[in-house]
């Protein structure tokens, strides 16, 4: 399976990742062969099989509905590339 | 020293011949001697070390001290550590200081054992070779040429060149195991849900699991009292009564049922290292044990099946670094868009960026039910070939990656046959079992791993196999020589 570059650019978008031009052929040659190994899946005859998301087929586990944390807002901050007042601070996006 | 055990190590400093401080200047000395060629560690904290030894110390001498108290340690780079830097070997976390623990580091911490600092690794655990860290590649102590294997890579390097007595690691897909059998040393991933995954940075969350990196199954053994336990921060974590992985080490293994899997000695293992763990399983079988045949028929399509569930809840769990809360921000973004989709561009490396792209179409629109889902019915087919194979055996034995160490570079174009290196140890992962390596000899001068899988909490089990062949080999007491008391 060969990608179109349309399609690779597709892909990265819903990445939300950046890929510069003269990047995307390269990338899309290693995303189609990683695409043809996921191929081989349709040898599997999983008729009747249940999907299986747990290893152990465990439920979440329910806890007392209180609250267990403690207020951290500064020092979570403290590692923040950008902050004022308490907030995130990120690019204006309404003019 | 270094190449006392755990056991060892604790009766020296609970008898008071060597103190905390001096056991943890004899490894800082150790790491900055030799660090410069293997490239194990991404940050180091002597400060801190010499500091935990001295309470460690205070600890010893009130008497009160636990066995593993004064030990000194290093965590791999994927678990959180209040106020030390957690880069999970990624541009993305360089400037990242964690302002908590992670539960395991926690344990240890009330163990007193000094943490020399956080090891090298694939970036955010994504490889088989250590080499896709932002820090640069670990080297193999064994052969500075070769990868140390990942993605737990600096962590058994770290291990394997003695400076220091033992380190945590990952285990995703055999990110504990098969670095630790390129490495010649001893690892354990225990059944996912033993070791809390809280404060360790996500990659997949369903497959994630903790575990111990040493020179012996016994030290394993050790260290895993303090690591498994019930943490409620973990909604994963299972409610497990407590277990000394010690108690059964020395249990005689007459009467031992080993399956051993027609497919895992077929096409592209290499011959010699299937001599290397054909020869182990004899040993195995010489001290008591009666060897089976089993088969697990689903195993090819494992590798396939992970490589699309795993990146599709990597592109989940890595989707919070965006630039803006904490981590990498680019240089002045035009908008928001721009802010998030060139901070990832920027601060993650290519594999981890594939792994997202991959992860991100598999769950999409269109593409969900012929890979996603589909992948999700195979992995129950693999567990329930384990299931199956463990009616008639006690342990399945075989070998751990399909080669020995391959050298630097060689792999690094081609992700398809990297991921290739990972398939004897990616079924366990999906099926969640508990599994192991230990070394069994070498093939051109590289070490070659035993990997031991067992039923679900069956460790115990499992450690007692390794320790009993550890009795009657010294495979794992080998060290390169360059190595040796500097």
């Amino acid at each position: 399976m060969s990608l179109e570059l349309a399609e690779v650019k597709k892909i990265a978008h819903l990445a939300a990742i950046a890929v510069e031009p003269e990047e995307l052929e390269a990338l899309g040659a290693k995303l189609s062969n990683i695409l043809d190994l996921f191929a081989q899946l349709s040898q599997a005859d999983t008729q009747g099989v249940e999907p299986m998301a747990h290893p152990l087929d465990q439920t979440q586990r329910l806890r007392e509905d209180l609250v267990a944390e403690v207020d951290q807002r500064d020092k979570f901050q403290a590692i923040a590339p950008a902050t004022e007042n308490g907030l995130y601070l990120v690019p204006k996006v309404i003019e | 020293m270094y190449q006392y055990s755990i056991k060892q190590l604790s009766d020296a400093l609970q008898t008071k011949q060597v103190s905390s401080v001096e056991l943890t200047q004899y490894f800082l000395t150790r790491m900055k001697n030799l660090d410069l060629q293997v490239n194990s560690f991404i940050t180091q904290t002597p400060e801190l070390a010499l500091q935990m030894a001295a309470q460690a110390d205070e600890a010893l001498a009130a008497g009160s001290a636990h066995p593993l108290t004064g030990i000194p340690m290093a965590h791999k780079d994927i678990f959180c550590t209040d106020g030390v830097r957690t880069s999970c070997g990624s541009k993305m976390l360089d400037n990242f200081v964690a302002p908590y623990d992670a539960h395991v580091v926690t344990q240890f911490k009330n163990c007193h054992m000094p943490i020399l600092g956080k090891t090298n690794m694939d970036e955010f655990a994504m490889g088989s070779s250590s080499e896709s860290s932002y820090y640069g590649p670990t080297k193999n102590p064994w052969d500075l040429n070769a990868v140390p294997g990942g993605s737990s890579g600096g962590s058994a390097a770290a291990v394997a060149a003695g400076l220091v007595p033992f380190t945590t690691g990952t285990d995703t897909g055999g990110s504990i195991r098969q670095p630790a059998a390129f490495c010649g040393i001893s690892g354990i991933k225990p059944t996912y849900g033993a070791v809390s995954r809280f404060g360790m940075i996500s990659y997949a969350s369903s497959f994630d699991q903790g575990g111990p990196m040493a020179m012996s199954a016994q030290d394993c053994a050790w260290l895993l009292n303090a690591m498994v336990g019930f943490d409620q921060r973990d909604s994963t974590s299972m409610q497990l009564a407590p277990t000394d992985y010690t108690a059964q080490l020395d249990k005689s293994l007459k009467g031992l049922k080993v399956g051993v899997p027609a497919e895992y000695f077929g096409e592209g293992l290499d011959p010699q290292v299937a001599a290397s763990v054909k020869q182990a399983i004899a040993e195995i079988e010489k001290l008591g044990a009666e060897v089976v045949e089993v088969s697990l028929p689903n195993q090819k399509l494992a590798v396939v099946a992970y490589y699309v569930l795993a990146p599709a809840e990597a592109s989940s769990n890595l989707s919070r670094y965006d630039g803006v809360r904490f981590g990498y921000r680019c240089d002045a973004p035009n908008n928001l868009n721009d802010l998030y989709t060139r901070s990832r561009a920027e601060g993650f490396g290519g594999e981890v960026k594939r792994r997202i792209m991959v992860g991100a179409y598999a769950l999409s629109a269109g593409y969900y039910d012929a890979y996603y889902l589909k992948a999700q019915k195979v992995r129950r087919l693999v567990r329930d070939d384990f299931s199956r194979a463990f009616e008639s055996c006690d342990v399945i034995l075989g070998p751990v990656a399909p080669t020995v160490a391959f050298n630097i570079g060689e792999k690094t174009d081609d992700p398809v046959s990297m991921y290739l290196a990972d398939l004897y140890t990616i079924p366990v992962n999906l099926a969640g079992l508990p599994a192991m390596s230990i070394p069994a000899g070498f093939v051109n001068q590289r070490p070659v791993g035993l990997h031991l899988i067992g039923p679900y909490f069956s460790e115990a089990k499992l450690l007692n196999v390794a320790h009993q062949y550890q009795q009657v080999t010294n495979w794992h007491q080998q060290r390169p020589e360059w190595v040796g008391d500097k």
